[in-house]
């Protein structure tokens, strides 16, 4: 599984983390390609089913990042986000799905760096997981 | 503070149960009943709204069936504003639907007395039908005369509903009015539980609950959080790996049949309903020509694991959604399994309390911290 590069769908809030995928840009901070980001005003406002959706489209892992708790632009998004994923988690687990490939991370506008290196470990993560088992399990 | 009474029966439980009924109606405490009655072809017993009390004849709020959960119907007759007052005869598992919905904004309790009777258990409308067509008694009092012991059997040949046969919640918490009945010598007596305000206009005469009453509840309740934990167990050893739910899902033709049954999935415009899922041929060639092939109609499993991460917070049990199957997917067990544990996540008990709030819609700064953070 050498040559396996994960694909990651990563669900990012408008004003934290996204943010910080832009400054690891602008600061020229190296991180793997295998992310495809798509942006959201706030991590709150992500219906699970577009994770699922994601999953079951054969994606290896789904990154969500959001606003530091208290620091929610919408003041409380993150914390509901967190209890979704939380839920969420619990559902896939239970359903025999590996509930890793799922993150929740808390990334703030000026931590491109933490970004960066947070892209790094999914990454890493994910190639020792190895592809999505629906990958080759065909549809659903 | 509600009290004990007790309600002598003569001539009849169901007699008893209607005449009661019938003084709510004439002392004025309510302008109109939701209450389960008799179908004139017997085959059935569905919920009617009645204004006129001459018509309760043939009420019986402890049949064997369970065509909706009425939680559906109190959220009809009031999340607009009821116009008048409503007394909805309920089971326990309406009861706690209802208490959902309310907490969901869809019902309102408002101008509602609410009232509970034990639930004995329920057979599938199909299989009701059939016992009522070969039986020459009735199924309620048939039920009815094991009630006492704690014990309650199906009919020879036929099983109560998978949901009723895990209920470990046969009597109905949190309501206005009760009728019990498990533990209870129901040919001579109904214990009615009561606000002190109901009881005067009733005239009611104060009782202690009998000994037997407790034993009884506790026995019924043991049987059947036996029988859950044994399905619990099962559909948990069942569904393990990515294969195993595929396998399990795999009869589901998404008719959402589960979800039009379900008492507390509420969304007025649901997303399954919605453009994003209504998906344009050439979708379904991309779909198709990436992955060499895909499954028709697509898009099932997602259907039911949205549906569970919507849901399994207010899931109240009641295996709405396992009846209304055509393909007799384990969605009762499923959701109810998943539903207790992530629900204990927030130590939420769906239908307790209306002032418990949804977990959805709240958050405690201090819960989950380890999600979020680098481990």
């Amino acid at each position: 599984m050498d040559d396996f590069e994960p694909r990651i769908i990563a669900f990012l809030c408008n004003w934290c983390t996204y943010a910080g995928a832009d400054l690891a840009g602008t600061s020229r901070i190296q991180y793997p390609p295998n992310i495809h980001i798509i942006r959201l005003m706030c991590s709150g406002a992500l219906d699970v089913t577009y994770v699922l959706k994601a999953l079951l489209e054969g994606a290896d892992g789904v990154l969500i990042g959001g606003c530091h708790p208290g620091d929610c632009h919408y003041q409380n998004g993150n914390y509901k986000a967190r209890r979704r994923v939380g839920i969420l988690k619990s559902i896939l687990e239970q359903m025999g799905f590996d509930d890793d490939r799922v993150w929740l991370r808390w990334i703030s506008a000026s931590e491109g760096q933490y970004f960066a290196d947070t892209v790094k470990e999914m990454v890493a993560s994910l190639k020792e997981k190895g592809p999505n088992p629906l990958r080759e399990l065909g549809g659903t | 503070m509600n009290n004990n009474y007790r309600l002598e029966v003569k001539d009849g439980v169901l007699e008893t149960m209607a005449a009661f009924l019938r003084r709510l109606l004439e002392g004025g405490m309510v302008d109109a009943l939701l209450v389960p009655v008799r179908t004139p072809t017997g085959d059935n017993v569905v919920q009617t709204l009645i204004t006129d009390p001459t018509m309760l004849g043939n009420v019986d709020p402890v049949a064997p069936v369970l065509p909706v959960n009425s939680a559906r119907l109190v959220s009809d007759l009031t999340a607009t504003g009821a116009v008048g007052r409503l007394g909805a005869v309920l089971r326990s598992c309406e009861v706690r639907a209802l208490i959902e919905l309310v907490k969901l904004k869809q019902a309102s309790l408002d101008n509602v007395v609410l009232i509970g009777v034990d639930c004995l258990g329920t057979y599938e409308m199909n299989d009701y039908a059939e016992l009522t067509a070969g039986s020459n008694g009735n199924l309620s009092t048939d039920l009815l005369a094991q009630a006492k012991e704690g014990h309650i059997a199906p009919h020879e040949g036929h099983q109560f509903r998978v949901a009723c046969q895990m209920c470990e919640q046969p009597v109905p918490q949190g309501v206005d009015l009760a009728l019990g009945l498990i533990g209870l010598d129901t040919a001579r007596e109904i214990l009615i539980t009561a606000s002190d305000e109901l009881a005067e206009k009733l005239d009611l005469s104060p009782a202690e609950v009998p000994a037997a009453r407790q034993e009884a509840v506790d026995a019924l309740v043991a049987e059947r959080t036996a029988e859950r934990d044994r399905r619990f167990a099962e559909i948990r050893q069942r569904v393990v790996d990515m294969p195993s739910l595929l396998a399990e899902f795999s009869r589901c033709i998404r008719c959402h049949n589960c979800m039009v049954a379900c008492p507390v999935c509420y969304c007025k415009e649901c997303i399954f309903h919605t453009a994003t899922f209504d998906h344009a041929s050439a979708q379904y060639f991309r779909w198709a020509t990436r992955k060499g092939s895909i499954r028709m109609p697509t898009d099932t499993l997602i259907f039911q694991l949205t549906r569970l991460n919507h849901m399994a917070t207010s899931c109240v049990g009641c295996g709405m959604c396992e009846s209304a199957c055509p393909n007799d997917l384990p969605v009762a067990t499923i959701f109810r399994a998943v539903g207790e544990k992530v629900q204990a996540l927030f130590d939420y008990v769906p239908g307790r309390s209306l002032e418990e709030e949804l977990p959805v819609a709240t958050f405690r700064e201090d819960e989950l911290t380890s999600l979020g953070e680098r481990e």
